[in-house]
């Protein structure tokens, strides 16, 4: 097997930063999504203030999957062209619930109907728990391989795909994003919703780290190529563990912080772990596609990173300027007063007119 | 059917849909922008009122089609592996790079930035707010640069050379690299005719719209009497609200015009040279000749084209043009059809190796039908524009209180059925360009024609059905949101500008928020 040079092993790197940021980030937005399920019964303004915790940056996170897949194009074509081709349905898949799901964060609140706003929120509900489960999938088979033939052409078909590894992942995914995302609500809502959201977090994170745990362990022992890789792992159960507390202290920041964590440190175990491979054959090992054997050429590779390590610094810098500036909590306009909270208010504005200030 | 035409069928459909939306988003994002702009500079308070309802209006309706236009977007990132893997492994190391420029330099800014706008009205200060919607715009049209960077690639290969080990072109660095792909001389011949193009588009949509809404507004005041409370209302309306967007369209409408016959003279010398079988098959010229004519009208079925060109007969012929869009020289010997064929045949071979190893017999004609009249509907159909937007000026002439506005039903009728034709425009030059490229997906470069590959030898492997249902499933998917997108810019564009209400007691003028933010 040809050994992967510096370039090589750098945008393999690039690509899993990309996948972890994509994960890390519209993670939270699949699960806010699923969500509007959880919260369902609470009618569709509620729903309308739960996707407002996202409205202003689930676009610019999905922009990481786009990036990260012209990326791999670009620095790994061989890659491209035979994951994109090999998971056929499971792609065709995705991109389905991609589409309507984009269409559901845009056309949802732009005609007044409750008909119509329910429908999209079923849309919503598709585009967070399908995605997820999808991604878990695909990543599942990514890392434990699939038949290639000489012709680098995927010869297993989609049932295939389903085996009981990917599966699982398909499950981890979800439930993870879940929790990831319920973190977000409760960080991002103030009210009744933001109590809803911390006890929903509480019923979530056991199964998280049980179904995890497992996952990640069956990689380890299974398919990773690496013992290092159980440092990530660890970080990453220390991390769903600390979610526990976490939240039944109520440091919303830091419960969040905790899945983040877990999110990067699991998605590091499984890049690390498949290193030097990006996509194993289980037939026959010397049609796997590697680090070295798909990539473009040493030249491609260096301009491409040239251009990368210019751009994603300002990207990074005003993705953060956003955040910054949708920081602050909003309220569900549709939730009931809490009893004896307009007293307050009634009071401090008589105190207001009596002595004429603020 | 077979799975490459099944996946020549998916393409063309998906991409053509794709670009429905996209020249609209490229263009109005520019006119929202500086709708806004002259919002936020405007002294006298009428006029910055009524540019910030122009810019919220047209930006509701721009929302509804960016998002459409990103969600068809992602089918195009990721089909070039789906159904075109062996082209994807042939260009990967070239035509990758300008799609990932894409994503970093242009994706990025315009979702992040777009959000900023959306939900940054009264969050951040009125001059930063205004730069997140031209970031936006400017973000939309880079990302049109970069495409147009990878699509003249297939077009004119330029930069790169065949590594004969992997048999895969790869970036030279001795021919200029990344940076003659971005600066080939076919990109920057493309990219002003299809950006001027979406302006086009975006100038007939608010033209149309915002006559429609004067119209109106003007008869409205004429039924309820100048002297009325109402009347002024509407009066107002329409001169201070809807006539300065119809001007504003106009004016961009000339623009682009000027823009797009500049451009597209430019791109049709340039064809001639870099690709002279495509604009033989744009006049359907089968036979080499002198002093060539530009037909208006032809007769022969779909047939006569493709088989054989006895068939076809030229009913209607301007003398020289053809000779003169192709090198200014009335009398300019033109190559036909037949003879190009003839002379690949012999460059390229009879035959050529399909994906699965066997020898195909090759043809290096395009479908002269598709491609005959796809090039004459792209330019036949600017004239319903040029119409409108001669007509729109005539009808608002007169500046200050002379200033005018039209109650014709007519105008509001056509004004609206002109809206589509510049849409049809754009497909009919994409189908004409993408078609008149074939057989090839990678179109060799005269200069240097190892850098090439047919379409049938860029598919993926795949069995027809799977082909087919993909096909059918986006087929489907993509009908019904079309029509629900018909419906949402239809609503939304036909809901108007609410009229300012006074408050009694404190003069305030009061402006209804719109439904903004999802």
């Amino acid at each position: 097997m040809l050994d992967p040079t510096v370039l090589q092993t750098l945008w393999f790197a690039i690509i899993a930063f990309f996948f972890a940021g994509y994960f890390l980030l519209e993670g939270f937005d699949f699960g806010v999504q699923m969500n509007v399920a959880t919260f369902w019964r609470r009618g569709p303004g509620t729903r309308g203030t739960i996707l407002k915790t996202i409205g202003p940056v689930w676009d610019g996170n999905e922009v990481w999957v786009i990036t990260g897949g012209a990326l791999i194009f670009a620095a790994f074509p061989e890659w491209y062209a035979t994951l994109f081709s090999g998971f056929y349905f499971a792609l065709l898949a995705l991109l389905l619930v991609l589409i309507v799901r984009v269409c559901a964060f845009k056309w949802r609140d732009k005609v007044d109907s409750v008909r119509w706003k329910n429908s999209w929120d079923v849309v919503h509900i598709i585009g967070g728990f399908a995605p997820a489960l999808l991604w878990g999938i695909a990543f599942g088979n990514i890392v434990s391989g699939v038949a290639i033939d000489e012709n680098r052409w995927v010869t297993t078909d989609f049932f295939g795909l389903l085996n009981p590894f990917a599966l699982l992942g398909g499950v981890v995914f979800v439930l993870l994003f879940w929790l990831h995302g319920t973190l977000y609500l409760a960080l991002k809502v103030e009210g009744q919703l933001r109590g809803d959201a911390n006890r929903l977090a509480e019923i979530l994170v056991l199964p998280t780290i049980v179904a995890g745990a497992a996952y990640l362990l069956w990689f380890q022992f299974a398919y990773s190529n690496t013992w290092w890789t159980l440092i990530p792992l660890a970080i990453a159960a220390f991390a769903l563990v600390a979610v526990l507390p976490l939240n039944r202290m109520r440091r919303e920041s830091w419960a969040f912080a905790a899945t983040a964590t877990g999110i990067v440190a699991a998605a590091a175990t499984l890049f690390a772990g498949l290193f030097p491979y990006v996509l194993p054959a289980t037939n026959d090992p010397a049609h796997s596609l590697t680090v070295a054997n798909a990539s473009s050429s040493e030249h491609t590779l260096m301009i491409m990173l040239v251009a990368t390590a210019i751009l994603l610094p300002i990207v990074l810098a005003y993705t953060i300027w956003t955040y910054r500036v949708f920081r602050h909590r909003i309220r569900d306009d549709a939730e009931a007063p809490a009893p004896g909270s307009q007293l307050m208010e009634k009071a401090k504005k008589g105190y207001r007119e009596a002595f004429q200030q603020d | 059917m077979e799975a490459l035409d099944l996946a020549r069928w998916q393409f063309g459909i998906t991409t053509v849909y794709h670009f429905i939306f996209v020249p609209l988003t490229i263009g109005l994002s520019l006119m929202v922008a500086m709708m806004h702009t002259r919002a936020v500079f405007a002294k006298d308070p009428v006029r910055k009122d009524s540019w910030t309802r122009l810019t919220k209006f047209f930006g509701s309706m721009l929302i509804v089609n960016f998002g459409i236009g990103i969600a068809t977007g992602l089918v195009q990132e990721f089909q070039f592996g789906l159904n075109w893997s062996e082209y994807a492994r042939f260009v990967g190391d070239v035509f990758g790079a300008p799609l990932a420029l894409e994503g970093l330099a242009a994706f990025f800014v315009e979702s992040v930035f777009l959000g900023l706008w959306i939900f940054g009205w009264g969050k951040m200060p009125e001059k930063v707010h205004l730069l997140t919607i031209w970031l936006v715009a400017i973000a939309t049209t880079l990302s049109a640069y970069f495409i147009i960077a990878a699509n003249s690639f297939m077009q004119h290969p330029v930069g790169a050379m065949l590594n004969n080990e992997t048999g895969r072109a790869e970036l030279d660095p001795a021919q200029g690299s990344l940076l003659a792909v971005l600066t080939n001389v076919t990109t920057l011949a493309a990219f002003p005719h299809v950006v001027a193009g979406a302006w086009l588009v975006a100038a007939a949509f608010v033209t149309g719209i915002s006559a429609w809404h004067m119209v109106n507004h003007h008869n409205r005041a004429r039924t309820a009497g100048m002297g009325s409370v109402e009347g002024e209302q509407h009066h107002h309306m329409a001169r201070d609200v809807f006539r300065p967007a119809v001007r504003f369209g106009v004016v961009a409408m000339f623009v682009s015009a000027v823009a797009l016959v500049v451009s597209g003279d430019f791109q049709a010398k340039l064809m001639f040279e870099q690709q002279p079988m495509k604009m033989a098959s744009a006049e359907a010229l089968c036979e080499t000749q002198d002093d060539v004519p530009f037909s208006i009208l032809t007769v022969g079925g779909p047939d006569a084209f493709t088989e054989d060109c006895s068939g076809v007969t030229h009913l209607i012929e301007v003398p020289y043009v053809t000779g003169i869009l192709a090198t200014n020289d009335p009398h300019a010997t033109l190559q036909g059809v037949d003879d190009l064929n003839a002379q690949y045949k012999e460059q390229f071979g009879e035959t050529a190796t399909d994906i699965h190893g066997n020898e195909v017999e090759a043809d290096y004609r395009p479908n002269l039908f598709v491609t005959y009249w796809s090039f004459r509907l792209m330019m036949g159909l600017a004239v319903f524009s040029g119409i409108l937007a001669v007509w729109a000026l005539w009808v608002t002439r007169g500046k200050g209180e002379k200033a005018r506005t039209s109650g014709s039903t007519w105008l509001k009728w056509y004004a609206v059925l002109a809206i589509p034709m510049p849409f049809l425009a754009n497909s009919a030059g994409w189908v004409f360009t993408e078609i008149g490229r074939q057989p090839w997906v990678v179109h060799p470069n005269p200069d240097d024609p190892t850098i090439r590959l047919m379409t049938m030898q860029g598919v993926s492997s795949h069995a027809a059905w799977m082909v087919a249902t993909s096909l059918i499933a986006f087929t489907l998917v993509y009908g019904v949101l079309a029509v629900v997108w018909f419906q949402m810019m239809r609503k939304a564009a036909l809901q108007g500008i609410p009229i300012p209400t006074r408050d009694e007691s404190t003069d305030e003028l009061d402006t209804p928020t719109l439904s903004f933010e999802y």
